[in-house]
């Protein structure tokens, strides 16, 4: 049913939605990487005032099994106020929820009952194949024509990938979002500038080179993805290619400034070729032309053989592994999860130019194995992997498990999934929670989280 | 219909489509902000109205047209019809369309804006029974077009004033008080209220009351 006033959750500005009230829900994407028992949505209570607290309250099971749950998103958010394209009375009520193996995508509604979500639609790949050519959706990002998705092959499963738009109310796949593509072929995340017209895509690979986990030739070859790619965002038209060169490889989470007014953002690349650290570049704008700045280096650890897997023996060092990176919504903190060394840093990014370390927890890692005080197994597996940080910028939760074909290539003897939740200083520096240690249930792995009512890197602004 | 009635119709109805966020004021507020310019979003009204404006002359200029070749039963019937027929299009499709224009946008874009938004809307369409009223009175087809055109054109004068006039009220208020905030808890669906008046006003035309 229409409703009169714009939904609760939609915020004007990102400094509006810092002040929502504190999350109680967080969804969390699993996956069985045997494949055997269907993927699940799961719900974590996330209230500290909650009986239930850190517990898992609630699942919902996918209708097919190997769909590999991933990313999710919502249909609408606050994005639906801008005024170019208002929507402001669409509920943001429906989370999107892609298998990235599978090419299906799940519509689950939290409405009637937040802790039960429940699958009210599926849309087969056979149909976001048809009517936009693409396979492997990835990212889900609510905007300004509808929600867009990110796929990373086409419909055979190489490149190109790209973006395709669905409709936010009834779910159909309106088709392509790309009219004129120019040299991209790799996909990976997608995000945009709303203030600035301009959407941001990076690159993976092609799913023939990741769905049997990394191949090594690949990889130490350049010839995963290692470019950013610049688009009109209304035009739908390729603008501007930045290569980061062959040194570096796996270019991959996008998160632009969530106020409008700025130009820039931060990306990770995961590994250099050179020495196996992971970097954070900053991207902005300078004159008509985008450029990017490296501006974080994290270092490889030195290890021994015996303590590595096979793919790392012969290096005699951990790499970080920044799979994912997250920014607060004031823009002023960014995290970086170094999956490889169970490392969690947040900067002071309030100069995007110039970040200083402000934080750094450590859990899990491929030699470390570091533990947290909820944990009754004292050697944790896995490392910090996808972050999401509460919109008030106080609570940061995160998983540990990256992709199943890729987990056994660093964590050969498996990943135990756990989900966890630090506390943030409004000034600054990070704490385990003690009391918040979700010892995941096998055979699932938890991946992507979601906030209730929104978080950092779903919503976006066209107000300061 | 008297005229001064036609008259305040026409300021009547551009206040409503002044009020809506869609039509203009919004964009000229987020304008202003993006650019730190209270200038700005003075400067934005020009181009929302002069894009407003074209788009519902274009409309009633059709209207006068059927007029002079078309028995008025006849167009009076059709134009009801076809505000139905808006309607309906607008319940379904109103988030699909393409979004041309965004906050980079000149002045020029942002009259293209409002042209299409005007447009996509059916806003003029929702002038045709006012403009029934005073362009196509003598009830015969062939009547010419100087008189009616004149008043069709005298109407879409004043509803552009009035569309202007609340359109620069809302932005002021909200760009220099209220702040944007007020989106939250004063954002009527004006999609419904639409809606509703399209439908009220085919009904009217289509059931020959006025």
């Amino acid at each position: 049913m229409p409703t009169w006033k714009p939904d609760p959750s939609f915020y004007p500005s990102p400094r509006m939605a810092m002040k929502a009230a504190p999350e109680t829900l967080a969804y969390v994407a699993a996956f069985d990487p045997d494949r055997k028992t269907p993927d699940a949505l799961a719900v974590v209570d996330v209230d500290p005032n909650s009986t239930n607290y850190s517990q898992i309250i609630g699942s919902t099971a996918m209708p097919n099994v190997g769909d590999e749950l991933h990313h999710f998103g919502w249909n609408a958010c606050s994005s639906c106020l801008c005024p170019n394209a208002p929507h402001a009375h669409v509920e943001r009520r429906y989370l999107v929820v892609p298998g990235l193996r599978s090419s299906r995508i799940h519509i689950l509604d939290t409405k009637p009952d937040p802790r039960n979500p429940k699958i009210v639609k599926v849309v087969e790949p056979e149909e976001v194949a048809d009517k936009a050519g693409y396979s492997r959706p990835h990212t889900v990002h609510c905007g300004p024509e509808g929600i867009y998705v990110a796929a990373l092959g086409n419909r055979e499963g190489k490149g190109p990938g790209g973006i395709f738009l669905m409709d936010h109310e009834t779910f159909d796949v309106r088709g392509q979002w790309e009219m004129d593509r120019g040299p991209q072929h790799f996909a990976y995340d997608a995000w945009w500038h709303l203030g600035h017209d301009t959407l941001v895509t990076s690159e993976w690979g092609t799913p023939d080179t990741f769905e049997n986990g990394l191949i090594p030739e690949v990889l130490l070859g350049a010839k995963y993805g290692r470019r950013l790619h610049f688009w009109d965002l209304h035009k739908r038209k390729h603008l501007q290619t930045i290569d980061f060169g062959d040194k570096y490889q796996l270019v991959f989470e996008l998160r632009p400034a969530h106020d409008p007014t700025k130009a820039y953002g931060f990306v990770n690349c995961v590994i250099s070729l050179e020495n196996l650290s992971s970097s954070i570049w900053t991207w902005y704008k300078d004159g008509d032309k985008w450029a990017v700045k490296k501006v974080i280096e994290i270092p490889a650890e030195p290890a021994s053989g015996d303590d590595l897997p096979p793919l790392l023996k012969g290096f005699k060092a951990v790499p970080p592994l920044v799979t994912d990176i997250d920014l607060s919504m004031d823009d002023k903190f960014l995290y970086v999860a170094c999956w490889g060394t169970g490392d969690l840093h947040q900067y002071d990014v309030s100069d995007p130019f110039n970040p200083k370390l402000t934080g750094k927890v450590r859990i899990g890692g491929i030699v470390s194995r570091a533990t947290h005080p909820g944990a009754k197994n004292g050697k944790l597996s896995g490392g910090p992997q996808m972050v999401e940080i509460s919109r008030d910028g106080r609570r940061v939760y995160f998983t540990n498990s990256l992709y199943g074909a890729i987990d056994p290539q660093f964590y050969p003897d498996g990943i135990e999934g756990w989900m966890v939740k630090l506390d943030a200083d409004a000034n600054g520096g990070i704490a385990f929670d003690p009391k918040f240690f979700v010892e995941w249930p096998a055979p699932h792995r938890p991946h992507q989280v979601r906030l209730e009512g929104g978080d950092c890197s779903s919503d976006s602004y066209c107000y300061p | 219909m008297t005229d001064t009635w036609s008259w305040l119709t026409f300021a009547g109805l551009g206040a409503f489509h002044g009020l809506n966020p869609a039509m203009g004021w919004l964009f000229a507020v987020a304008l202003g902000l993006h650019r730190q310019s209270r200038t700005v979003v003075m400067v934005s009204l020009v181009p929302i109205a002069l894009g407003h404006a074209t788009s519902v002359a274009t409309v009633a200029g059709l209207l006068v047209l059927a007029g002079a070749f078309i028995p008025h039963n006849l167009v009076r019937v059709g134009a009801g019809a076809a505000l139905l027929a808006w309607a309906a299009y607008h319940w379904h499709f109103r988030h699909r369309h393409r979004v041309r224009f965004g906050m980079q946008v000149g002045l020029w874009g942002l009259a293209a804006w409002s042209f299409l938004m005007a447009a996509a809307h059916g806003a003029g369409l929702m002038l045709w029974p006012v403009l029934m009223g005073t362009c196509l009175d003598s009830g015969t087809a062939g009547a010419g077009f100087a008189s009616p055109l004149t008043s069709a054109f005298t109407g879409v004068g004043i509803h552009t004033l009035a569309m202007m006039t609340t359109t620069a009220a809302i932005a002021v208020v909200v760009h220099e008080w209220l702040g944007v905030a007020v989106l939250r808890s004063a954002w009527l669906n004006f999609d419904l209220l639409w809606v509703a008046a399209l439908v009220t006003t085919g009904v009217l035309l289509v059931g020959n009351v006025f």
